[in-house]
């Protein structure tokens, strides 16, 4: 019987790699199953359950919060997202993001004093230095 | 003697220093192989990301997104990953002074520059010196998720879809050994021109898309600068430990050398308080018997 190596990854780590006789996958448009020498596909999954049926008959299951499938002839590769995504909780991440930075820069000026730091950096790295020859002569 | 308990109690507050300082190597010492474990672990995702945003690119050539787009710079934004925590040697101060020279250099140039700060360190820098921080994401610590980094990511994205911005940069350490370490700044956006292997294009074959590949390359291109910058952000924990272990390392041995020497200054001050206690007996049996 003929099989299909299949990758599951994440941008956290590899989930799952191995052989299989078919997998089944959440896409966008519908689920769809995989069998050996598929077209080479791609696309959007949602949120759903990835199954992998390996040589011996025997079914894995992957949740996944989404994420995109590539198919090639012998190869699947479903990059899985770590986090729930949508628009709205993107939107709101990006918002908490920003407000954070507001609370956290509270009456900071939007212009970098350039010299300041590259004074201040200057001096960081001087009294490192200092430190560490103070190390050699001991 | 006065002099005596004074460095009895000196030595005994660097002894316990000591011993916290060492107790900090070793966990950063355990640390690190964790911290790399997970940067090596998001390799295969962004190299599978990558060579889909090539054939993406590749079946249309039509379609230009604006993220493959190189534009005129008028505004540039940098995302600054540093550390949460201090006592790691000049890991960040090495990182600011690279980004600040970018800066300066932008300055000159009448490009403004906005800033997405990641890590408390950053923050609190920027804070200090000013600076247009647009977001920021703090407290990651020692396993960063990717969840972590989207809202912060978001905001430079949708800046630069609206033309806010029009190039997209990331700071961070770079890993080389555990000795060393180096700032470094890379360009996320526009995404550079993407090394398409030349067989899959002599081949002539094409995805079959669901939807279609401008959704499609939407979110994969949205996916690979996230991985992008979570990878930076792990390799800087990394690099965090190494630094932390080896400002640790030295500190143990620096405190080492302190005790050493407070040592001999206890031993030199009770032998001379013993002698003189000695010429003091001699001296007044002298005057009895005498």
């Amino acid at each position: 019987m003929s099989s299909i190596k299949i990758d599951i990854v994440s941008a956290e780590g590899e989930i799952y790699s191995g052989e299989a006789t078919m997998i089944y996958a959440p896409a966008k448009m519908g689920e769809v199953g995989i069998a050996p020498r598929h077209a080479p596909l791609l696309t959007a999954l949602k949120p759903g359950e990835v199954r992998v049926q390996d040589q011996d008959g025997k079914e894995r299951f992957f949740y996944i919060t989404g994420g995109v499938l590539e198919v090639q002839p012998h190869l699947v590769t479903v990059l899985a997202d770590t986090a729930l995504r949508g628009e709205e909780l993107d939107e709101a991440a990006a918002q908490e993001a920003q407000k954070q930075a507001e609370e956290a820069l509270k009456g900071a000026s939007a212009e970098t004093d350039i010299k300041r730091a590259q004074v201040e950096l200057v001096e960081a790295n001087a009294r490192y230095r200092a430190a560490q020859k103070l190390k050699g002569i001991k | 003697m006065a002099g005596d308990k004074e460095i009895l109690n000196k030595i005994r507050s660097v002894k316990n220093m000591q011993k916290i300082t060492s107790a900090m190597e070793m966990v950063a010492a355990s640390k690190i192989r964790k911290a790399k474990k997970q940067m090596n672990a998001s390799r295969p995702y962004a190299e599978r990301i990558r060579k889909v945003i090539g054939h993406l690119g590749a079946a249309n050539p039509d379609y230009k997104h604006p993220f493959l787009e190189e534009r005129e710079t008028k505004r540039v934004g940098i995302i600054v990953i540093s550390t949460d925590k201090g006592l790691c040697g000049g890991l960040n101060v090495n990182l600011f002074k690279c980004v600040i020279a970018e800066m300066s250099a932008y300055q000159e140039n009448k490009i403004d520059v906005d800033l997405v700060l990641v890590g408390s360190k950053s923050v609190q820098f920027f804070k200090r010196l000013g600076g247009k921080v647009v977001g920021t994401a703090t407290n990651l610590g020692d396993r960063p998720q990717v969840n972590d980094l989207i809202g912060a990511i978001k905001i430079m994205l949708d800046s630069y879809n609206e033309g806010n911005i029009d190039q997209l940069f990331l700071a961070h350490n770079e890993f080389i050994s555990t000795m060393s370490q180096k700032p470094k700044i890379k360009t996320l956006l526009p995404v550079s021109t993407i090394n398409e292997d030349s067989d899959s294009l002599q081949s002539h074959w094409d995805y079959i898309y669901e939807p279609d590949a401008i959704d499609l390359l939407d979110g994969v291109l949205m996916r690979y600068i996230e991985s992008q910058v979570y990878r930076g952000a792990t390799e800087n924990i990394a690099c965090e430990m190494a630094a932390k272990m080896v400002a640790m390392k030295s500190a143990t041995d620096n405190a080492g050398e302190i005790i050493d020497k407070l040592q001999l200054a206890y031993n030199k001050a009770r032998q001379a308080a013993i002698t003189q206690e000695i010429s003091e007996i001699v001296g007044g049996a002298a005057a009895v018997s005498g």
